[in-house]
């Protein structure tokens, strides 16, 4: 008999934590090399476990007098899937149908909020486990509820779709649950063997796909309240500019003004209308202070190797002392700019503030950390402040801090009315939180036999994770290179038998942080350039030099599967046919290998991208139409960078700031044949919304070599 | 000033004291309809796009005073869930969103297309949807445009067999 335990709602258990502090409790020993390069191991490698409530499946699940069971969603969904992975695995150990199911954002006052965030490809992985574990859990609840209603013991009862049965007798699960108000929650019940499930594995089509086809207001931008205002902040076009002094007495006056809102270090206006809110701030004339007039040659001159904090995050045999001799050394040096997010809904939120509570509807991947900011901001417990997360019109890493909610708050709180608060496109360019340019030098040197002897990357770039709210700040001193920005930058070719990748940290006049992926674009577009180059002076097939240099363990040997999956099925040849050249490349993010084929020609002096061949094993695709919509939009996002977007710094302010200007890739750029293969060597998810961006810019380069002899240096790539 | 005009079949008539007021914001603010999205403000990126007169046009930069007397259609008047336009049936058969926010544009310059080329080739779709995407669903909707005109022309033969 199972162990009943009576739970209210406010007592949690909280499981886990934070996988990266964790790791950084280990204190003391820390600044010593080698186990900070231990440390960066576990970080590159290690699945994120879930930081929220897994006490209780009553904070998750809520049942509907229509016999549809609503999952209160404590990851967001911004386009990534995860809304319809996470009804996959809840129906089927709820044994309901997948009509029977509903998802939306869990508020952060419903006691389901998780304690990291929406990002790092996490979202699937980390809830594999304990959402299904609820989802039995709750099935065992609603059996035992419907047993007592009918007289029988629990071990009698069966449910499918929705329904208990027990011989001839049958009560759904509304019926079954109608009027509890205590719970006995049962010990875990064992899950079912994946064979058994109906859905995880299939590709059902999205739960959101109506809502976002038809039009229905999702997103954080058609988030309304009754009687609500709008606001608009005044932000300055210069980079690392301090807010003095406003003079407001004629936006004052304007019309539909309501009140103009002077902080310690913001003004804004409240106004009736979005267009009289931002014809009002115009009138603000501010006083800014800027330090410097910053210029793109002055970033450029602090990203290089050399300069900064060093760190070897990764070491093995002696790659050092072997490429310190001149003779028979090869060395490449590679750049990449810095990317904008240009993810298409602004930032912003709509916040009403009122005398002992606070709501707040807002596209962001961190509820916590962003009620946390508003309540210590507005003066409210945490408790009191509800985070309505709303469908985000795109993530991609942009919203993993967002505190520009607490200016909509203080507004609301100013006027009492809710105030609905947005980012205009050049604020959003102006503001965004990028990607950090960056510097690679990559060194090797070959055997007689064309083997890698030794090779070493050295990566410098701006701050990914060191700044963000996520990370805490004892972090930066503890681990001395940022992980984000060594994501995808260590050697994945284990056999080689000298190898050493160093990180370098240099931190930036603006705010660079989570861009999708991470390093991993820019790191694989330099490592996966340079092995083709090494191939090439090695005079040997491309997939064939890096196979014969991976080791033979499970994580070799994945890698080897993906790599001669994507050869096989894009039957990738070196020559040159109709025009057309292939290139490969290939990268391992989290412990998702992913490998790429791309085929190639040169039209108008344009790069055209006919063909990507991806072959993928995130393990489980719980669902695999979804995982190859991320493959897509992936390889087309990396295109996008890689090709065409480019940030620049002139005159201390951040270029250009409207779309078309920061060129980005369109319908006329994307390949006419995407063909995703999916291996499955793992017996559980792992990441897949970012690895397959790390393989495309390599492998687009790799091709371009062979047609034109032109080996591209920097991103985004100019044909000669 | 008052201006009316016709929206997604139904007379509306609207007072605005900014003539110049972007259409976008009339759209969403006065007449909730929250389908047709603020991407730019710039007629750059294609979100806001929705019909005037069966042309596509961009209504974040569009003076809602150039609309008095004009039929408007907007994703909700394209179609809904029971009675789907073509384009956005072969949307939901493609399943072509991710993030989903830039669709309504998509699908609105797409309805446009259809209209004036009702089988278009490759480049016929590489000249006229200009729109940007970020989560990269160009893919997919180039599969979905050309569904949508597979569907369209059998909706247009079985209208005309009917009628």
């Amino acid at each position: 008999m199972a162990e009943k335990k009576k739970l209210s709602r406010r007592k949690f258990l909280v499981r886990g934590g934070l996988g990266t502090i964790g790791v950084l409790a280990v204190g003391t020993y820390l600044f010593r090399n080698p186990i900070r390069r231990g440390i960066a191991g576990v970080l590159d490698t290690m699945d994120t476990p879930f930081t929220g409530n897994t006490s209780s499946p009553i904070i998750w699940f809520e049942m509907t007098a229509d016999n549809t069971i609503i999952l209160h969603s404590p990851k967001v969904e911004m386009g990534q899937g995860t809304f319809t992975s996470l009804a996959q695995m809840a129906a089927d150990e709820l044994d309901i149908s997948m009509e029977q199911i509903k998802v939306v954002h869990a508020s952060s006052a419903s006691g389901n909020m998780d304690g990291f965030a929406t990002g790092g490809s996490t979202s699937v992985s980390a809830l594999w486990v304990p959402l299904r574990e609820l989802a039995a859990t709750m099935r065992e609840m609603i059996k035992n509820e419907a047993a007592s209603k009918l007289g029988v013991s629990p071990t009698e009862v069966s449910t499918a779709n929705g329904v208990v049965s027990v011989g001839e007798k049958t009560m759904t699960y509304a019926d079954a649950v109608a009027n509890v108000t205590e719970w006995d929650v049962p010990d875990t019940p064992v899950l079912k063997d994946i064979k058994d499930y109906k859905f995880i594995g299939k590709p059902i089509p999205r739960v959101d796909l109506k809502d976002k086809v038809f039009g229905s207001p999702i997103y954080g931008m058609d988030a309304a309240m009754p009687g609500m205002l709008y606001g608009a902040v005044v932000r300055s076009s210069a980079i690392g500019a301090k807010y003095i002094d406003a003079d407001t007495s004629k936006a004052e006056n304007m019309p539909g003004v309501i009140k103009v809102i002077k902080e310690p270090d913001f003004v804004g206006v409240v106004a009736t209308s979005l267009i009289e809110a931002e014809n009002a701030k115009s009138a603000i004339d501010v006083r800014w202070e800027v330090e410097r007039n910053w210029q793109t040659a002055d970033i450029e001159a602090m990203i290089e190797v050399g300069k900064g904090e060093a760190f070897v995050i990764q070491k093995e045999g002696d790659a050092k002392n072997i490429l310190e001799e001149e003779e028979g050394l090869i060395t490449s040096e590679y750049k990449s700019p810095i990317g904008a997010h240009a993810q298409l809904e602004p930032n912003g939120a709509l916040a009403f503030v009122e005398a002992d509570k606070a709501t707040i509807m807002m596209s962001t991947q961190v509820v916590k950390i962003t009620r946390d900011e508003i309540a210590d901001r507005i003066g409210l417990d945490e408790e009191k402040v509800n985070i309505v997360p709303t469908f985000l019109g795109g993530g991609f890493g942009r919203r993993l801090h967002t505190p520009n909610a607490i200016q909509a708050a203080v507004m609301s709180k100013a006027v009492g009315k809710p105030v609905k608060c947005f980012f205009t496109r050049k604020e959003e360019f102006q503001n965004d939180t990028f990607r950090p340019p960056t510097h690679h030098v990559l060194k090797a040197k070959l055997t007689e036999d064309g083997m890698i002897e030794a090779i070493e990357h050295n990566v410098s770039s701006g701050d990914v994770a060191f700044g963000s709210p996520m990370v805490p700040s004892f972090a930066a001193p503890i681990l001395g290179a940022d992980l984000g920005a060594w994501r995808g930058g260590m050697i994945q070719y284990g056999a080689i038998p000298n190898y050493r990748t160093i990180s370098w940290r240099v931190t930036l006049p603006f705010a660079t942080s989570w861009w999708r992926s991470l390093g991993l674009l820019a790191n694989t577009f330099a490592i996966e350039s340079f092995m083709d180059e090494l191939a090439i002076a090695a005079k040997k097939n491309p997939a064939e030099f890096r196979l014969a240099q991976i080791q033979d363990d499970n994580r070799g040997f994945r890698l080897k599967e993906v790599i001669k999956a994507a050869v096989e099925k894009s039957r990738y040849t070196d020559e040159i046919v109709n025009g057309r050249a292939m290139g490969f490349a290939v990268s391992t993010d989290v412990n998702t290998p992913c490998a790429q084929v791309v085929e190639v020609s040169i039209e108008n002096n344009e790069i055209k991208v006919y063909k990507v061949t991806c072959a993928m094993d995130p393990g489980i695709s719980v669902n695999p139409d979804q995982v190859r919509a991320q493959c897509e939009g992936a390889i087309i996002m990396g295109m996008s960078a890689s090709m065409f977007e480019k940030m620049e710094v002139e005159d201390g302010e951040l270029t250009p700031t409207i779309y078309g200007p920061y060129q980005m890739a369109l319908m006329k750029n994307a390949p006419k044949e995407i063909d995703v293969v999916l291996l499955q060597n793992d017996d559980k998810p792992g990441a897949v919304g970012e690895p397959p961006l790390g393989p495309i810019g390599a492998a687009i380069a790799n091709a371009v070599f062979r047609l034109t002899g032109q080996r591209f240096r920097s991103m985004p790539f100019k044909l000669a | 000033m008052n201006i009316s005009f016709n929206i997604n079949g139904k007379s509306e008539s609207v007072e605005i004291t900014d003539e110049n007021t972007p259409l976008l914001w009339v759209v969403r603010d006065i007449l909730d309809l929250k389908g047709t999205k603020f991407g730019c403000g710039k007629a750059a990126c294609g979100a806001c796009t929705l019909h005037v007169d069966g042309e596509a046009i961009r209504s974040c930069s569009y003076p809602v005073k150039l609309v008095e007397g004009k039929m408007i259609t907007t994703l909700e008047g394209l179609g809904d869930a029971e009675n789907p336009h073509p384009v956005q049936q072969a949307w939901i058969e493609e399943i072509v969103p991710q993030c989903g926010y830039c669709q309504p544009g998509f699908m609105m310059a797409t309805a446009a297309l259809l209209n004036k080329i009702p089988n278009p080739t490759d480049e016929d779709i590489d000249n006229n949807i200009s729109n940007v995407c970020r989560c990269g669903t160009y893919y997919r909707m180039r599969k979905a445009i050309h569904r949508a005109a597979e569907l369209n022309v059998s909706e247009v033969a079985s209208e005309t067999q009917n009628s």
